[in-house]
């Protein structure tokens, strides 16, 4: 339902993506991983039509992607940026329904809709009426979500959803976003650098190097059967915490 | 916003403005218009003049201290006013200066006369004095020393003499002066006219450049030294009148040419002294001395203090609506166009730094010579003087602080909160209206009260073309020496300053989401 084919995109003399082609799996979890300016980001940033591809094409529920067709397509897709993105000049409950209310949704149908998904998200009540200075970075991520829902789109796009929240937070945001993807039967792709978050939100896991996607399957065959040396590398290079720590030689 | 709606919002804007200024400058279309420029004794002929159109049973208007020669030249030509007093001095150096340039002689008065004819304007006989610069002293010292001439003073090479910083630097002013005569003085001061009287009275200097209508030589007591070598140019008040007056209303345009000859030297000053000196209004001082003169019965308004004080009343009142229309309109429209110009400037790096650069030229620009260019433009359409030009000034003043605004509110926001928007899938149109003018509005509300305060003072020169707005109390108080009258055109004006600060605070709350205010 989603998918590009043979994408390139270069800035200036610097090509950040060389020719790429993925089918993304309807209904499940992709996540992108790979070290910055691997190209993942970009990548979900012409998914999401915010970059126009130099060569190729990206496929949408079986139609081509182009300037004409992007805003109806949008509406399809929920994308979420770290910290949410909110508008800083409307609250949570505006934020959220600024698009249904543009497309002339009846009051009570949107409002009714902000209630599930607060429900859904686990949000306080009562940040729906604050606004984005007046609530907690997790309870912003949550109100991006909720935004990014509204239209009850099949696609979810996370470009590092987690990346601006401290780790307790993080960890309940993580649980409750599995759950939501899960039940809902989103095909959700999500950008992150940390491979704890790949493997927990991840069905499929696609590992971008340098413009190129250099693995792709479950997370547990990239560490058991790294594909080349720079896989290698980057799953060594994620620290994880040990009980017996080794002193330093002094 | 697409282009096309932004044309259609300047297009209908400006149509407004055409019609309101036109109305406004056709509303009194019927009467007789009569100019002077600012400073007393042009105030008064203007007085004379239109007490004589009057005294016809015609209706007429004063439009008292325009700016400058230029300026009444220019309303006389394009009919805005139909006569005025000038001098034979400035009709030579400065309204014909151009064809004397291109090799008209003009050597007699009968020279001007044809010359300001091809122009269509009458030049009437002499009025009866001649106004021009002079020598003075003080009566007592003068006839001690027996000085009567310019050439007496060369025995007296002690004299201190006071200048003022004009007369000093004029090319027919001191330097040559002293050359034609070989003056021996060298202890010269440049001070301001009105210390070199008191100057003279306190004897700290004993001889000072006047003007020979000067009230203050009667008051003084002091005498013009006679300019025995013939230094100084003559300056002969006369009228200026257009011709189609004398087709259009001829009885009208006898009875202004009835001032030839009428008055004195001792007269003009007199009638001077009463209104710089005596602070009587210049309208009745005119109306005086033509029902002496004349044996007219004029009906004057009355004296006294509650006369003046319903005077003062009514003055701020109708000053404060003038001045609130000159900084209403002007800003009204400079909001419907700087706030588009800024969208697009936000939209264009080019076009945006184009734009930019143009409305920051213009606010460089002198307000007085950004006027003085208005108004032959307005000409065209009659409205040369008057409210019109000055709007159009304080307009383009007010585009600077809007247009950047805009443009700084709209490029101020954050990557992030675009694509947001746009990733939502709100159009172009909608993420301008629903996301980013409303986070770029206070940048666009601190530019409309920068150009509202700024308009606001700036508004005081429109006096200077017949604008109207509390310029004018502060340009007769200036004239008059009057701090009161002053007061009354700047004390209000600072205080309308301050509540359109106070205003735009109480805006802000209102229309400005609380969620960027950081509450």
């Amino acid at each position: 339902m989603f998918e590009i084919e043979g994408v390139t995109k270069s800035f200036g003399d610097q090509t950040v993506l060389h020719e790429t082609s993925v089918a993304f799996e309807p209904g499940k979890s992709t996540v992108l991983i790979g070290p910055s300016g691997c190209g993942k980001s970009t990548l979900l940033r012409i998914l999401a039509g915010l970059l126009a591809p130099d060569t190729g094409r990206v496929i949408f529920e079986g139609v081509e992607m182009t300037p004409g067709n992007r805003i109806p397509m949008r509406h399809r897709i929920g994308y979420v940026i770290q910290d949410g993105g909110l508008f800083p000049h409307l609250t949570s409950a505006q934020n959220v329904g600024l698009m249904a209310k543009h497309l002339q949704w009846p009051a009570d149908r949107i409002r009714n809709r902000i209630e599930e998904l607060a429900e859904l998200t686990r949000l306080p009540r009562p940040a729906l009426d604050r606004y984005p200075t007046q609530i907690s970075g997790g309870q912003r991520q949550r109100v991006g979500i909720m935004r990014a829902l509204m239209l009850d789109p099949p696609v979810m796009l996370l470009d590092e959803p987690m990346g601006a929240l401290d780790p307790l937070v993080r960890y309940d945001l993580q649980e409750d976003l599995r759950k939501i993807f899960r039940t809902l039967k989103k095909t959700a792709i999500t950008v992150t650098h940390d491979m704890g978050e790949a493997g927990f939100f991840g069905d499929h896991v696609i590992m971008l190097g340098q413009g190129r996607i250099v693995q792709q399957g479950k997370l547990e065959q990239m560490i058991l059967q790294p594909a080349n040396a720079f896989v290698t590398q980057f799953v060594n290079a994620q620290r994880f915490p040990t009980l017996n720590t080794p002193k330093e030689s002094s | 916003m697409s282009k096309r709606s932004v044309l259609r919002w300047l297009c209908s804007a400006w149509i407004l403005l055409g019609f309101g200024s036109k109305r406004i400058a056709f509303a009194e279309e019927r009467e007789i218009g009569i100019g002077s420029k600012s400073f007393t004794e042009s105030v008064v002929l203007g007085e004379v003049l239109s007490h004589l159109v009057r005294s016809t049973g015609a209706r007429t208007e004063h439009r008292a201290e325009l700016g400058g020669t230029q300026i009444l030249w220019q309303a006389l030509q394009t009919g805005e006013i139909d006569a005025y007093v000038d001098y034979t001095g400035t009709i030579r150096e400065e309204i014909l200066a151009d064809a004397i340039r291109q090799g008209t002689k003009i050597e007699s008065e009968n020279d001007m006369r044809s010359a300001l004819a091809l122009k269509k304007i009458v030049m009437s006989e002499r009025i009866g004095f001649n106004n021009t610069y002079a020598l003075g002293m003080k009566r007592s010292v003068a006839e001690r020393l027996s000085i009567s001439k310019i050439s007496d003073l060369r025995n007296h090479p002690q004299l201190e003499l006071g200048l003022s910083d004009e007369f000093f630097e004029r090319k027919d002013g001191w330097r040559p002066l002293k050359e034609k005569y070989s003056l021996p003085q060298t202890q010269i001061k440049v001070m301001d006219h009105n210390l070199a009287y008191r100057g003279l009275e306190k004897d700290s200097i004993a001889v000072a450049d006047l003007y020979t209508t000067d009230p203050e030589i009667q008051y003084y007591d002091l005498v013009a030294l006679e300019d025995d070598l013939g230094f100084f140019p003559v300056y002969y008040a006369v009228v200026l009148m257009r011709q189609d007056l004398v087709a259009h209303a001829p009885k009208a345009a006898e009875a202004i040419l009835k001032i030839q000859g009428l008055i004195s030297p001792e007269a003009m000053s007199a009638m001077s002294a009463q209104v710089r000196l005596d602070r009587r209004p210049e309208t009745i001082v005119a109306g005086e001395f033509l029902n002496k003169q004349l044996n007219l019965s004029l009906a004057l308004p009355k004296e006294g203090p509650w006369a003046s004080l319903s005077k003062g009343i009514q003055r701020i009142l109708s000053t404060t609506g003038e001045h609130l229309f000159l900084v209403l309109v002007s800003l009204g429209l400079a909001i419907l166009t700087a706030i588009p110009l800024g969208i697009i400037a936000a939209g264009n790096e080019t076009i945006g730094q184009t734009v930019l650069g143009i409305v920051g030229v213009i606010q460089t620009l002198p307000s007085m010579a950004l006027l003085v260019f208005m108004m032959p433009l307005f000409a065209l359409f009659d409205m040369g003087i008057g409210p019109a030009p000055a709007i159009m000034a304080l307009f383009l003043y007010s585009l600077l602080p809007i247009v950047r605004g805009t443009y700084s509110g709209l490029k101020q926001i954050p990557a992030a909160i675009r694509e947001s928007a746009e990733v939502l899938g709100l159009d172009a149109k909608a993420r301008l209206k629903l996301v980013e003018l409303p986070l770029a509005l206070p940048s666009i509300l601190s530019g409309v009260k920068t150009a509202a305060v700024i308009n606001v003072g700036t508004a005081t020169i429109g006096a200077l073309i017949g604008a109207g707005g509390y310029g004018s109390p502060i340009l007769t108080g200036i004239r008059l020496n009057d701090l009161g009258l002053i007061l009354q055109g700047a004390v209000p004006a600072a205080l309308m300053a301050l509540a359109v600060q106070y205003g735009f605070a109480l805006l802000e709350k209102r229309i400005v989401s609380p969620g960027l205010l950081g509450t």
